[in-house]
């Protein structure tokens, strides 16, 4: 890698150093606009300030000016106030003012860009794909060494931007999560608002650089879309955006040395696919992890279920405990299918059920202490939906039925205190478990309610 | 004379203008005016798909191509909503940007690779060019204008239930969601007709910009319609004509022209306008800011100083300066000497209808507090026009 | 579930409220909100609130139209009307989030714009993004950032302060949970510790009762008995009449026009209750049992 890095007189490292600076600035600032659900304004900005690109560019006569991002900003603010301005005084919808405001604004810049470009050397195609490709040629010396020109103003901006988040670090947080309680505060959310949009649009043109105007919504959404599925805290989420973004623009650099499929949508791609590992694998809030969540919950709810039938029919039969009963019984008892075959071996790899003789199944001991609580927890419920509401003894069961599986020891014990210990429910079967008879068993259904 | 392909041309774009402004209305109503948008980016990588398969610009596979991919993102943005905690915002630019990556990559690739002068016309799809319009373009955009401007007229009425309120249809037996996928589905077959000529990156214009600017024309649903598909069609032809002239995409130029027309219609348009608009708010606060100024004088012809008028009216030193001069030079007041102000008999009788009002409307809500959003406006001397004449009496006998 | 606050938390809430004011960098009272350290209602204070001549208009839509209201210190008020009363925007427009049409607010005597730090704020609870990527303890030191101003960050006493304000409501052990991973009732309370840590004089609640269950309802209810002992005001958007008069000394009774307001025992009756909610015979007749309870307790 190192290696690969110099051979090439710099372009990978070059390369690879300006489009993490553009992308990290991106993705920091893209983190504000999806909390603050504005991912389509930055997108509206992004087309919007295309106009001021190219005058900047036309003014200055160089791709790497100052002139460039402070007539972006202009027109980023301009295009922010007219959107806000159509929304208010035009009462046009919020979505509509923000697409008639961005499609004109860019086809202007298309305009102008076919007008004046080839006086500055810029093309349409540089709208799409940035100015990275040869970015890397263009050096001037800094400090003995020959340095892009393109890097100065994005490390400048990069350097605005951290220096914007740190210090207004709790003013942005606040704005973001509670923006009336910021202004009553005396922090105006309308200021910061406004500051944040004028950080968006240098951002858009550091994103200009490197992965084109059009891609830079890639850039500033997506980064920031994989750290919040990541993590839950707002430094976390802009750290593991921050990672998306660097690591985008080394892996969508080699990504296109393979493929030659252009650095700027390749960088595109890679932290789509880094947001769609992030959108399956991610610790808590990933589709994986929920959907296994999920079936885990069904298979513990139809196991219970069995042994709950086990432990009655052993209750109304004692000669069965050790004979046991027919596997089929048990699959009929967690509803068939494939949650009750699975949850079956999970009991008996959990040690509840024994397989006994001629495809029967026993409960053992452990098996049987959590089948007694269940069933304690199922009795327990309607005693106390008997005792409290007015319901005909044949509708406690389907209540119970469902409750029992959530009622944790804590709720169980409250329950059966202020039922003063009862020993039957309403049916006249006896609520097992009570401390006199204790036998143990606990905490089979330690879930508390969702 | 116009030369017969300039003709082809303009007709393509008109009729592309007029069924984009068509759909656009309901898009716009229907608060999805930038799912065109997700849509149209979402369409390159199947457009460049199309191409890679048949190895050469074939229209109607091409465009096949993109209508299914900006099918497809629209079909992600509904899985994310729909299955992780993503919000609508981010699901539409996440998509957008990332099908439109893919598509760029792909274009990158097929320029790189390509055979022959084929690749030039790619470029075209993303800012758009009519110029190269033939005949048989023309009639794949005349058949889905046709399509559209059918199925407006079959269903008006239906459409129009759903996009004022799909509850209320959806309760009434419609299969509102049906409908609504049929607005979509129309939606996505004009964006993707639209692309050649518009660009990926600017059809969602075509889009919102007429349906926008006939929402300040008018609040009648067919007038809308009518007008948005005539400004879409003004605009294609506009556009292209200065395009031609210009040496500039046509995309661009027809979403100048567009943006050009709403421009207008949101400053000049009759009573939506920004313009009248901001002239009767201006009317209505000097008749409110009147009435609370004649208020403050309490019914006395005796002189009152400014400052008691400021205490009574809470007015800012230069409002209250503006207010009592405008009621001068209409008759209702009166400078003493002195410097105080004193009312006229005009002035007088205005004051005492002014005060009658407001005494009605403070014994209206009193009496009938279920019924004050009757009170809207904070001109206390509509309520002539407002109440009831019986309810009217059975004030003014309380 | 939820631990009731200790009575004795009530006099350390206020002591540290008090040591608060001392601390470097607090703003100062104002001289005349404190008598010789005894709660502002004193004599001869001006009251908390005074509201003159206040409408409020969505495009010339009155919202709250004429409200003239004056409310005396330490004490609990309900604000209490039909939807889209006003409610809100009444405490919107005393905290300068909506521009009023017309109209003055002052507090303790001066421009509300201008006291900002003696207000705490509880918006309603859908306000805010509850995914929001923060922990229950940001929240609440959130309330303290009015008095850092801008660019301090807070330091190890706003942390301690925001911890303190926690446990005030019985959140100690959740302060590093997200806080979409709270039940609806522990995010109001979040809010509340969060109101609390803003060290207010008077505080704007908007339903802070609406949708928790009857635990959380406790806590908030004691919790807003302390803060009027320690001499604090607090008004309440209410929408259950049948608690108003246990819970609130005074009653504001808005209509887009102020009904009535005062002491809850005088102005809490069937007749204004007619004038405001008008015929709608569910809410009187929920309203009639208050007053009638009320009256027997009297």
């Amino acid at each position: 890698m190192t290696e690969m890095l110099f051979s090439d007189g710099g372009q990978a490292l070059w390369t690879i150093t300006i489009a993490a600076a553009a992308n990290l600035t991106c993705a920091l600032l893209g983190c504000y606009l999806l909390l603050r659900r504005m991912s389509l304004l930055g997108d509206a900005l992004s087309h919007a300030v295309l106009p001021g690109v190219v005058l900047g560019f036309w003014i200055s006569g160089s791709t790497s000016s100052a002139w460039v991002f402070v007539s972006a900003i202009a027109t980023g603010l301009l295009a922010t106030l007219l959107i806000q301005s159509l929304n208010g005084l035009g009462q046009v919808a919020e979505d509509a003012s923000m697409g008639v405001v961005f499609t004109s604004l860019f086809a202007l810049g298309v305009v102008l860009l076919v007008k004046v470009g080839a006086r500055v050397d810029l093309d349409v195609d540089c709208v799409l794909f940035g100015l990275i490709d040869y970015a890397w040629l263009n050096t001037q010396p800094l400090w003995g060494r020959e340095v892009p020109r393109d890097l100065m103003p994005l490390v400048g901006v990069l350097a605005a931007t951290i220096l914007f988040v740190g210090l207004l670090w709790k003013e942005l947080k606040l704005a973001a999560f509670d923006a009336r309680l910021a202004t009553a505060m005396g922090f105006s959310a309308t200021l910061l608002h406004y500051l944040l949009m004028a950080m968006v649009a240098q951002a858009t043109v550091a994103g200009f650089y490197a992965v084109g105007l059009v891609l830079v919504v890639a850039m500033l959404i997506v980064p920031a879309a994989t750290g919040q599925l990541l993590s839950d805290r707002l430094a976390g989420m802009m750290a593991w955006a921050a990672g998306v973004a660097v690591s985008s623009a080394a892996l969508g650099y080699w990504a296109e040395m393979k493929l030659e499929t252009g650095i700027a949508p390749m960088m595109a791609l890679v932290a789509g696919g880094e947001f769609t590992i992030a959108l399956v694998f991610a610790p808590r809030q990933g589709l994986a992890g929920r959907a296994f969540n999920r079936l885990s919950l069904t298979v513990r709810i139809v196991a219970e279920d069995i042994i709950g039938m086990l432990y009655r029919t052993v209750e109304a039969d004692p000669r069965l405990a050790e004979a046991g009963v027919a596997r089929r019984r048990c699959l009929a008892a967690g509803g068939g299918g494939w949650r009750a075959r699975l949850a079956l071996p999970w009991l008996w790899w959990r040690g509840d059920v024994a397989w006994a003789a001629e495809r029967r199944v026993r409960l053992t001991a452990a098996g049987r202490a959590r089948a007694e609580a269940l069933v304690r927890a199922h009795r327990l419920w309607e005693a106390y939906l008997g005792e409290n509401f007015d319901l005909p003894l044949d509708h406690l069961h389907e209540p119970a039925e469902l409750v029992e599986h959530y009622l944790g020891p804590a709720l169980l014990e409250q329950l059966s205190s202020e039922l003063r210990r009862p020993d039957l429910d309403p049916h006249g079967k006896a609520i097992p478990g009570n401390p006199e008879r204790a036998s143990g068993g606990q905490s089979a259904t330690a879930a508390r309610p969702p | 004379m116009i030369a017969y392909n300039t003709a082809v041309v303009l007709a393509g774009t008109s009729l592309l203008g007029a069924s984009s402004g068509l759909i656009g209305v309901f898009a716009l109503l229907r608060r999805r005016a930038l799912l065109g948008d997700t849509l149209a980016h979402a369409a390159l990588p199947g457009l460049c798909l199309g191409f890679l398969l048949w190895q050469e610009r074939n229209l109607p596979v091409m465009l096949t191509g993109a209508f299914l991919s900006g099918l497809a993102g629209i079909a992600v943005v509904a899985g994310l909503r729909r299955f992780t905690r993503i919000k609508d915002d981010a699901a539409l630019g996440i998509v957008l940007s990332l099908f439109f990556g893919a598509g760029l990559a792909l274009l990158k690739r097929i320029q790189t690779h390509a055979v022959g002068g084929s690749r030039a016309g790619l470029d075209h799809y993303i800012f758009g060019s009519a110029a190269g319009m033939i005949a048989g373009d023309v009639a794949i955009i005349a058949t889905v204008a046709l399509c559209v401007l059918t199925a407006v007229l079959l269903l008006y009425k239906e459409f129009r239930l759903v996009t004022f309120d799909d509850e209320f249809a959806r309760a009434q037996g419609w299969p509102a969601a049906l409908l609504d996928l049929l607005i979509m589905l129309l939606i996505a077959l004009t964006v993707t007709v639209a692309l050649p000529a518009a660009g990926v990156v600017l059809t969602a214009a075509l889009v919102i910009l007429p349906a926008a600017a006939a929402r300040f024309c008018t609040q009648r649903l067919s007038a809308m319609l009518a007008i948005s598909a005539l400004f879409g069609a003004s605009s294609g032809v506009v556009g292209t004509l200065a395009s031609a002239s210009g040496g500039i995409p046509t995309g661009p130029m027809i979403v100048l022209a567009g943006a050009g027309v709403f421009l207008a219609a949101m400053l000049c348009a009759p009573r939506r306008g920004i313009v009248s608009q901001m002239l009767a708010q201006r009317r209505a606060r000097r008749r409110i800011e009147r009435q609370k100024l004649l208020l403050a004088f309490d019914a006395t012809t005796a002189p009152v100083t400014i400052e008691a008028l400021r205490s009574a009216t809470s007015f800012s030193p230069r409002r209250l300066g503006g207010v009592l001069r405008l009621s001068e030079r209409d008759g209702f007041l009166r400078r003493t000497a002195a410097g105080a102000w004193t009312l006229t008999d005009l002035g007088r009788s205005r004051a005492a209808a002014v005060a009658r009002a407001q005494r009605l409307w403070r014994r209206f809500l009193t009496s009938f507090p279920e019924s004050v959003s009757l009170f809207n406006d904070l001109d206390l001397e509509r309520i002539d026009e407002v109440l009831p004449a019986e309810v009217m009496a059975r004030l003014e006998q309380s | 579930m939820s631990t009731a606050p200790r009575t004795s938390a009530a006099p350390q809430l206020s002591m540290a409220q008090r040591t608060g004011q001392n601390e470097p960098g607090a703003r100062e009272r104002p001289a005349e909100s404190t008598v010789g350290g005894t709660p502002i209602a004193a004599a001869g204070a001006p009251p908390v609130l005074e509201i003159h001549d206040m409408t409020v208009a969505y495009h010339r839509r009155p919202v709250l139209w004429d409200v003239d209201l004056t409310i005396e210190g330490s004490s609990l008020v309900g604000i209490v009307g039909p939807n889209g009363a006003g409610k809100s925007t009444l405490i919107k427009a005393v905290l300068g989030l909506v521009p009023p049409a017309s109209g003055s607010v002052k507090l303790f005597g001066q421009d509300a714009r201008r006291q900002r730090h003696l207000v705490g704020y509880v918006p309603q609870r859908e306000s805010v993004d509850w995914d929001f990527p923060v922990s229950v303890l940001d929240v609440v030191l959130m309330g303290t950032y009015g008095r850092l101003g801008w660019f301090r960050r807070p330091g190890r006493a706003e942390h301690e302060w925001a911890l303190e304000c926690l446990r005030h409501v019985g959140l100690a052990d959740f302060a590093h949970r997200q806080i979409g991973q709270l039940s609806g009732g522990q995010q109001q309370r979040t809010f509340l510790a969060r109101a609390l840590a803003q060290r207010a004089e008077v505080y704007f609640m908007d339903e802070p009762m609406a949708g928790v269950d009857a635990a959380t309802e406790r806590v908030i209810f004691s919790l807003l008995r302390e803060l009027r002992e320690a001499g604090k005001t607090v008004l309440v958007v209410h929408h259950d009449l049948r608690t108003v008069p246990i819970y609130f000394d005074q009653v504001v009774l808005l209509n887009m026009r102020l009904v009535a307001s005062g002491a809850t025992g005088h102005v809490f009756t069937n007749d204004n209750l007619r004038k405001t909610y008008g015929g709608r015979l569910d809410i009187l007749e929920a309203a009639g049992q208050a007053v009638a309870e009320q009256r027997r307790s009297v």
